[in-house]
């Protein structure tokens, strides 16, 4: 019996407010279906399950206000029999789908010391203790015997019931599986289909976030040492190309310069690990991909940052798509839990309503923020001449527990000189 | 009536007067002897010089000043018995015929050593010569010695084993089972005692209660002697009485051979706890020099000497360029393959350790060496049938 | 064809073979001969053999098994008996500094062609200084051999194999298991050099040695009437372990319990349990588990002794709990 908790899906959320469920009892869950929305003060989140199995009780009502870490659901993993625990209703038993153990959501923070820290949902330390305790790390059992001899049989052991201990795949799981012809490749995941939550909230939910908002702000000014730098990049050569690029695209597939700006964000981040990733307690850890932040300030006021998942190795073309999906879905108030909590560094843009410069208060438990203001055409001495050019002043905010100011000025300068090829950077892959 | 049982607490630490007198031995067997003493001597002051450049490495525990215990005592046995030491047992093997060379590279830890470099200079063996170890547990070569001349005896060998230790292994237990036993079944064991007044840093009289090793020893029933350790020419007619006891007897025979170390107890030792001008006085008994000078000595009706000043440096000559020999095998030496390593954990199969005797009363002297590389179809499973 | 007889009876035949077939060999310990042996092991033999062949000892282990060693050295097949495994701490400096190196020490120049024999085990309500298993240590030490003797046929034919190994053998026998009757076939052969497989099963590989034996199987009847097949591995030969016949084991039946009556901490069962992972991983079905004395010295109360050993119960519910 798994047990599936609320997640802490920021490092300012304590607490949460069901929505909805997307599930029902009995029904059979992959890993990464959202199975609910929850209220986090900032936004209605959709909940991922981490794991693959069956629902079986729903513990929380629509509209109960639970801490992080409440057990919501109930979930059998696979090859889990319905009624052999007690509290289960006989008769709700449904054939048990691929289990693949996976790990309950909210225990493991990107700062934390626990194994595979990107992929998983992020814990707000100074929460965590009031949280549930952590789980056991709820990796799919499958035993040796029964892993070899899947292998040596093409059977696909993610296809299987496990009906040993704990769910656990065993070898007569497996030699039953071969002598009926299970499918030796893995099944594709079910798509994730993200709905449009219900509609927004009013008045006391943007009230809410700007408590949240406020949380992690002061803590962030309070933990982490900032310094600053800055850096104006000329933008002639890099608008130049947008120019020609987007005289070529349908109007619905353009570019626009911030995605120019991310990518280039992203892909000087390789240079430099210690701006992207988290610190918790003191201690940091690099992010293996950069995941890209991006503020996005609400209509009904608040601001929000989902992340552009590993933005350095995607094309500007799909970079653009995902940031126009990312935005109308914030906005609409229906983000994946992995979009709030993956973030490893965030990048805000004031673009053409800001000003000239924007310096950013980090978001913990990240320890950086990129920020861009409005592109203004100045006069730039260039060559012994004076000439005027579209510019816009990159700014870096940083934590110095982490880096320091000149290795986060060699950042700037790259990010710059990076925008000087864009050719290249679309083409910029991994 | 009360038995009394002397007690004498306080040692003496004094040394007995120098070593003085004619030597009684014709002149062949005399310069024998003093080679002896000297191959010992130069090979330790050799090592020593060579624990010093990293050649030698691990323990190293020198005999310098107790020289004349092992020449006097081993030349009085005769080739057929057997052996056992302790980790001080360079002049032992040397003077058992063990080829200096083989000692030189074992210390290197070259597989031409004596035991391919597995032992060092504390685990010298030699199945030719019957030297039994080269045993580093204090006390450890006792109970040995004991079942060596038990299975003499049972086989009707006429070989005893001598059996080297130190005042210190006189306070294990295995010193007082190791007597009992041998006195018990009345083996042919001769326990040599070097006493050298200090178990390592303890002086016997810390250490003892009862500081007359003769009494201890006596208590179990068996002749014991004493003997000045530092005068060669009293170990050998003393072991030459013991070893006639033995053979005689077939029982064991317990000799103290009081001594002294000139060394430190290895090559790790501050020695803080003597005295130098204590070391100082046992040197003026130094049983070389004193030796050297009672053959250089004109006999009692003032005819020649025994030894001249050329000869003498002949006789070291010799000797210095056997150990230059020794150094030079040592360092030509090679070292034992590591896919070897495994090798002498157990014999391997079909390996004759003895060879299988008709009766255990047959008196056949079978060597127990297995070099010989016999093989037989070991049995590995008993069968049976009714 | 096949006859019943005592473990005790065919231990004596063995050594009774021994002293006969080859005059190497002689019995040392101690009361071995007036007595007749602490166990009646040697009952008889003193008149047969004469006080040459069959040596009473002081109460000096260190000395008389170090003379063993010595006698072994010079050529002698000693059989060495040591009263209890407590007993054979006093012994462990000459068995585990001298016996077991002197192959090695000398650059194979020596070897020590000696048996040592001692009683193990619990079960006889003699307290904590003469109950326990200490095989787990013997078996960690290069350069002897440790074999445990749990069935008639090996109680009978281990000591020939054992007296012709060119090495120190150490023979451990289990207190518990002396009046055990059982067939002794006519045709027997017996080695020393591999585990053996006293009942086929396909469930679950129970491995074991010495006193823990008859109580496996007791275990492996109880599970067959549950429908659990237990094969049971009977190590013999503690070492060198026999990882092959292991591992065959592990790769019949997927699950495995180790019952040891030595504690569970550093014990042989754990050296068993390495085996298993680093030779079988990849067969196993669960986890693997053993089933060991508690910790604690073995107490004198029958219902607490008891209590401290593995048992048939414990033995049949660590299975179950494999397939819970």
């Amino acid at each position: 019996m798994i047990e599936f908790k609320l997640p802490a899906l920021g490092a300012d959320m304590d607490e949460g407010t069901l929505l909805e469920w997307r599930v029902k009892p009995g029904d059979a869950v992959k890993k990464g279906q959202v199975i609910a929305v929850v209220d986090t003060a900032k936004a209605a989140v959709d909940v991922e399950c981490w794991q693959d199995g069956t629902i079986g009780e729903l513990l929380a009502e629509v509209g109960q206000k639970m801490p992080v870490g409440t057990v919501m659901a109930t979930l059998r993993a696979a090859g889990e029999k319905a009624g052999e625990k007690a509290g289960e209703a006989a008769g709700k038993a449904v054939a048990a789908k691929v289990g693949d153990g996976g790990t309950a959501a909210a225990k493991v923070g990107p700062g934390g010391t626990a194994a595979a820290p990107a992929k998983l949902p992020q814990t707000e330390p100074q929460t965590a203790p009031q949280a549930a305790p952590a789980a056991p790390a709820q990796r799919r059992l499958i035993s040796p015997a029964a892993r070899k001899h899947a292998a040596e049989n093409g059977v696909d052991i993610d296809s299987l019931t496990g009906t040993g201990p704990h769910g656990a795949v065993i070898l007569a799981d497996v030699e039953t599986a071969a002598a009926q012809g299970a499918p030796a490749a893995p099944r594709p995941p079910a798509a994730v289909t993200a709905e449009l939550p219900s509609a927004e909230k009013g008045a006391t939910r943007i009230a809410a976030m700007r408590q949240a908002i406020a949380t992690a702000m002061a803590r962030s000014k309070r933990e982490i040492p900032h310094y600053y730098v800055s850096e104006d990049i000329p933008l002639a050569r890099a608008l130049a190309w947008l120019q020609a690029e987007n005289s070529q695209r349908a109007m619905a597939e353009r570019l626009l310069p911030a995605v120019l700006l991310l990518k280039a964000v992203a892909v000087a981040l390789r240079g430099y690990p210690e701006l992207n990733g988290w610190c918790h307690d003191g201690a940091f850890v690099t992010a293996e991909r950069s995941n890209l932040g991006v503020a996005i300030s609400l209509r009904q006021g608040g601001l929000i940052a989902p992340a552009l998942l590993d933005a350095g190795t995607k094309p500007l073309t799909t970079l653009m798509q995902e940031l126009t999906d990312l935005v109308q879905r914030a906005r609409a108030g229906s983000l994946h839990s992995s979009e709030l909590t993956d973030g490893t560094i965030t990048v805000t843009n004031l673009g053409d309503q800001g000003t000239q410069a924007v310096f950013g208060v980090i978001y913990p438990p990240q320890v950086a923020l990129v920020g861009f203001g409005r592109i203004v055409e100045r006069p730039w001495a260039e060559d012994g001449g004076i000439k005027v050019l579209p510019v816009v002043t990159a700014s870096l905010a940083a934590d110095h527990r982490v880096s320091d100011g000149h290795r986060g000025a060699l950042f700037l300068r790259e990010l710059a000189e990076l925008l000087q090829h864009p050719e290249e950077l679309d083409k910029e892959a991994s | 009536m009360t038995r009394k049982t002397p007690v004498n607490q306080k040692i003496e630490h004094r040394p007995p007067p120098p070593p003085a007198g004619p030597v009684p031995w014709d002149k062949d067997f005399a310069l024998q002897l003093l080679l002896d003493m000297l191959r010992i001597r130069r090979l330790e002051e050799k090592a020593a010089e060579l624990y010093g450049e990293g050649k030698i490495r691990g323990f190293l525990h020198l005999y310098i000043g107790e020289e004349a215990v092992a020449v006097g005592a081993l030349h009085a046995l005769a080739p057929e018995d057997n052996v056992v030491a302790t980790y001080r047992e360079h002049g032992h093997a040397l003077v058992r015929g063990m080829p200096m060379q083989a000692i030189m590279a074992e210390m290197y830890g070259k597989q031409e050593g004596c035991a391919r470099g597995h032992g060092g200079s504390m685990h010298l063996f030699d199945a030719a010569t019957r030297l039994y170890g080269g045993n580093a547990i204090v006390g450890g070569g006792l109970p040995l010695a004991t079942g060596l001349a038990l299975a003499a005896k049972l086989q009707g060998e006429t070989r005893l084993t001598a059996c080297f230790f130190g005042d210190g292994a006189v306070a294990e237990g295995a010193f007082h089972e190791s007597l009992n036993l041998a006195a018990l079944w009345k083996l042919p064991v001769l326990f040599c005692c070097e006493n050298n007044l200090y178990g390592m840093g303890t002086a016997i009289e810390r250490a003892e209660a009862q500081t007359d090793l003769c009494v201890k020893a006596a208590s179990y029933g068996m002749p014991t002697f004493a003997v000045d350790g530092m005068d060669i020419v009293d170990v050998h007619a003393t072991m030459q009485k013991a070893v006639a006891k033995v053979r005689k007897s077939a029982g064991p025979v317990f000799v103290e051979f009081r001594t002294y170390r000139f060394r430190a107890h290895s090559m790790f030792d501050a020695e803080l706890y003597r005295d130098k001008a204590e070391v100082a006085a046992w040197q003026k008994c130094g049983p070389l020099h004193t030796f050297t000078a009672r053959l250089k000595a004109k006999d009692a009706k003032g005819g020649k000497a025994k030894l001249t000043e050329k000869e003498f440096l002949e006789l070291d000559k010799r000797v210095q360029a056997e150990v230059a020999e020794a150094v030079a095998f040592a360092e030509a030496g090679s070292w034992e393959p590591v896919e070897d390593l495994l090798k002498d954990v157990h014999t391997p199969e079909g390996t004759v350790t003895a060879a299988p005797q008709a009766s255990t009363k047959a008196g056949r002297a079978k060597s127990p060496a297995p070099r010989s590389g016999r093989r037989s179809s070991k049995p590995t499973s008993a069968r049976g049938r009714r | 064809m096949s006859r019943k007889i005592s473990y005790r009876e065919a231990m004596r035949a063995a050594m009774h073979e021994a002293l006969t077939n080859d005059p190497r060999v002689f019995l040392m310990g101690e009361d071995v001969g007036r007595y007749g042996g602490t166990y009646a092991f040697s009952k008889g033999f003193l008149d047969e053999f004469g006080p040459e062949r069959i040596r009473d000892t002081p109460l000096s282990e260190l000395g008389f098994v170090g003379a063993g060693i010595g006698a072994a050295l010079g050529g002698l097949r000693p059989i060495v008996e040591v009263m209890t495994v407590n007993f054979s701490l006093l012994a462990l400096d000459q068995i585990v500094n001298s016996a077991a190196l002197y192959r090695h020490m000398s650059g194979g120049q020596f070897s020590v062609p000696l048996v040592i024999r001692m009683a193990t085990g619990a079960g006889r309500q003699l307290a904590a200084q003469h109950s326990h298993s200490l095989e787990g240590w013997y078996a960690h030490i290069p350069g002897i051999k440790v074999l445990a003797p749990a069935t008639i046929e090996d109680a009978r034919g281990m000591l020939a194999p054992a007296l012709a190994d060119p090495d120190p053998v150490v023979i451990f026998e289990h207190a518990g298991l002396f009046n055990m009757e059982g067939e002794l076939p006519d045709d027997w052969t017996v080695g020393i050099a591999s585990a053996k497989v006293r009942r086929a099963g396909k469930d679950v590989a129970i491995i074991t040695y010495g006193g823990s034996l008859p109580k496996t199987l007791a275990a492996a009847e109880i599970l067959a009437a549950d429908g659990v097949e237990a094969e049971v591995i009977d190590l013999r030969v503690l070492r060198p372990l026999d990882t092959a016949t292991i591992a065959a084991a592990v790769a019949k039946c997927h699950r495995v319990v180790v019952v040891d009556e030595g504690w569970r901490s550093g014990s042989l069962a754990a050296e068993v349990m390495a085996r298993i992972f680093e030779n079988a991983f990849w067969e196993l079905d669960a986890p693997v588990v053993r089933v060991c004395s508690e910790e604690v010295p073995i107490p004198y109360a029958k219902h607490l002794e008891d209590a401290a050993l593995p048992q048939p119960e414990k033995i049949v519910a660590a299975v179950k709990g494999l397939f819970a």
